[in-house]
């Protein structure tokens, strides 16, 4: 799977808990949880549309990791295709 | 035959909209069934009908927007004979003649009796036509009244025109102001905090997911949302109805859950029985209303049994939560955001996760004391986490 597609499939499970936010105005580096006014279940969805569409686990750890649009498709790249890690 | 009425799906609403029926005449339905949608300013509801037996006949019909109230349909009961065909009117036997009925306008003669079953059945003495001694009012004159069909209620007035160079205010938001005003004129609210140690209850949580799934994994709410039901057990007073001045205590615990609306608004369905359901029921329940909620398709019920509400404002970073109460409940539970805090604890200050929560209660059925134990108890469940 390429990043693209990665992101792709971000902007899917964002599209579904926010159907009525333009994602094209999604400032990539900003917290989704402002950017798309979503709350804490609504960030469990997410969690749980990545296990299920991307087949990753994101640990309540790694939550922090996934709160941005770049930070959440950089933590997705290096679970879903390790081949497309930096530096391998 | 019963009427199936436009039910009254909040303090809030005045009238609503038939957009869908589910069900024609011959229909069999029985209590429970989906039997028709309904347009509010919360959005398309689904209604539950309670009567069980046959539909004979639809009043309302698909886009007509009527009172709360008003007969939507007629169903016949299972036993009862199908609504006899037209027939000419043959002239009635001479009734003997009644006393005359005093005057309109005076006090209404009727006896103690009749008087109390007036109140239970919100029957208006007035307008009741009497046959006792001197046209006094009867227990069988209430009755035969209370049986009687009732006309259709009038729409309510549309709403005035904004004032020039003001915002027109969405009619959700109008129906949200007219049930906290009306809240705020019927209900002496008295108010309680209390600062509740979380860190017990986060620990055990972690843990706890770490050995769920991701798609039944638990959020703080869900322990908060068990522990108020749990907390009720011990102070019933918090939990029920004031209606028709007196309180009436629910033996269930339906907690209504404040939802917000994406495009603005707020919505309260209750999650039924919550001291009954795992906490794994609780969070899947509660996922399962935010998203009919936020999607529409909730159902009458939901908006109608909450036997008190709670209310959770953590993640938009407020402290404390001063809450309104949805008449007719009487109390109403609010959770502000859960923050690391200094902790004095065993005369050490440490650092620890807390939440504030609050009790919006009526004066009417409970005071500070009962109020203050209900927040106690709930600290008190949160300390045990493995009891939720």
């Amino acid at each position: 799977m390429t990043r693209d597609e990665i992101e792709a499939g971000v902007r899917t499970i964002l599209r579904g808990i926010a159907p009525e936010v333009d994602l094209s105005s999604v400032r990539r580096d900003a917290d989704l949880r402002d950017e798309l006014d979503v709350d804490s279940m609504d960030f469990l969805r997410l969690v749980v549309g990545l296990h299920e569409r991307l087949g990753v686990d994101v640990p309540e750890k790694d939550y922090p990791q996934i709160r941005t649009l770049d930070g959440c498709v950089a933590y997705l790249v290096e679970r879903v295709t390790p081949a497309l890690a930096p530096g391998r | 035959m019963a009427e199936f009425r436009m039910p009254s799906l909040g303090a809030d609403m005045e009238a609503g909209t038939l957009v869908e029926w589910r069900v024609k005449p011959g229909d069999a339905v029985k209590r429970g069934d989906l039997v028709a949608v309904v347009e509010t300013n919360k959005g398309a509801i689904e209604v539950e009908i309670w009567e069980a037996g046959v539909v004979e006949e639809i009043r309302v019909t698909v886009g007509e927007k009527v009172p709360v109230g008003t007969v939507l349909a007629v169903v016949r009961g299972e036993g009862e004979p199908a609504a006899a065909p037209a027939v000419t009117p043959t002239p009635a036997p001479c009734a003997p003649p009644t006393p005359s009925a005093p005057p309109r306008g005076g006090p209404v003669r009727a006896s103690p009796a009749a008087r109390a079953r007036a109140r239970e059945l919100d029957v208006d003495l007035g307008a009741v036509s009497g046959t006792g001694p001197g046209g006094a009012v009867t227990l069988g004159d209430v009755e035969t009244a209370a049986r009687a069909p009732k006309p259709a209620p009038a729409l309510p007035p549309a709403a005035p025109p904004a004032a020039p160079g003001g915002q027109r205010v969405p009619a959700i938001r109008q129906a949200i102001a007219a049930a906290m005003a009306r809240s705020k004129r019927e209900i002496p609210h008295y108010y309680l905090a209390a600062e509740l140690d979380l860190s017990g209850a986060l620990a055990w949580l972690a843990r706890e997911n770490e050995r769920r799934p991701v798609t039944a994994r638990l959020l703080p709410v869900a322990l908060l949302l068990k522990a108020v039901a749990l907390a009720v057990r011990e102070v019933p007073e918090v939990n029920g109805f004031y209606q028709d001045g007196a309180f009436r205590p629910s033996e269930a615990v339906h907690v209504g859950v404040a939802i917000s609306l994406r495009k603005g608004g707020l919505v309260a369905p209750a999650l039924h029985d919550v001291d009954r359901l795992a906490l794994g029921d609780v969070m899947a329940g509660l996922n399962d209303l935010v998203a009919r909620t936020r999607a529409g398709g909730l159902r009458s019920s939901e908006l109608a049994d909450a036997t008190l509400t709670m209310t959770s404002l953590g993640d938009l970073g407020v402290h404390t939560v001063y809450g309104v109460i949805y008449p007719p409940q009487v109390a109403l539970v609010g959770f502000g955001r859960v923050q690391e805090r200094p902790w004095a604890a065993g005369g050490r200050v440490e650092v620890r996760p807390a939440v504030s929560a609050t009790l919006s209660g009526d004066h009417r059925v409970s005071d500070g004391i009962r109020g203050a134990q209900f927040l106690a108890a709930l600290d008190r469940i949160l300390q045990a986490p493995e009891g939720l």
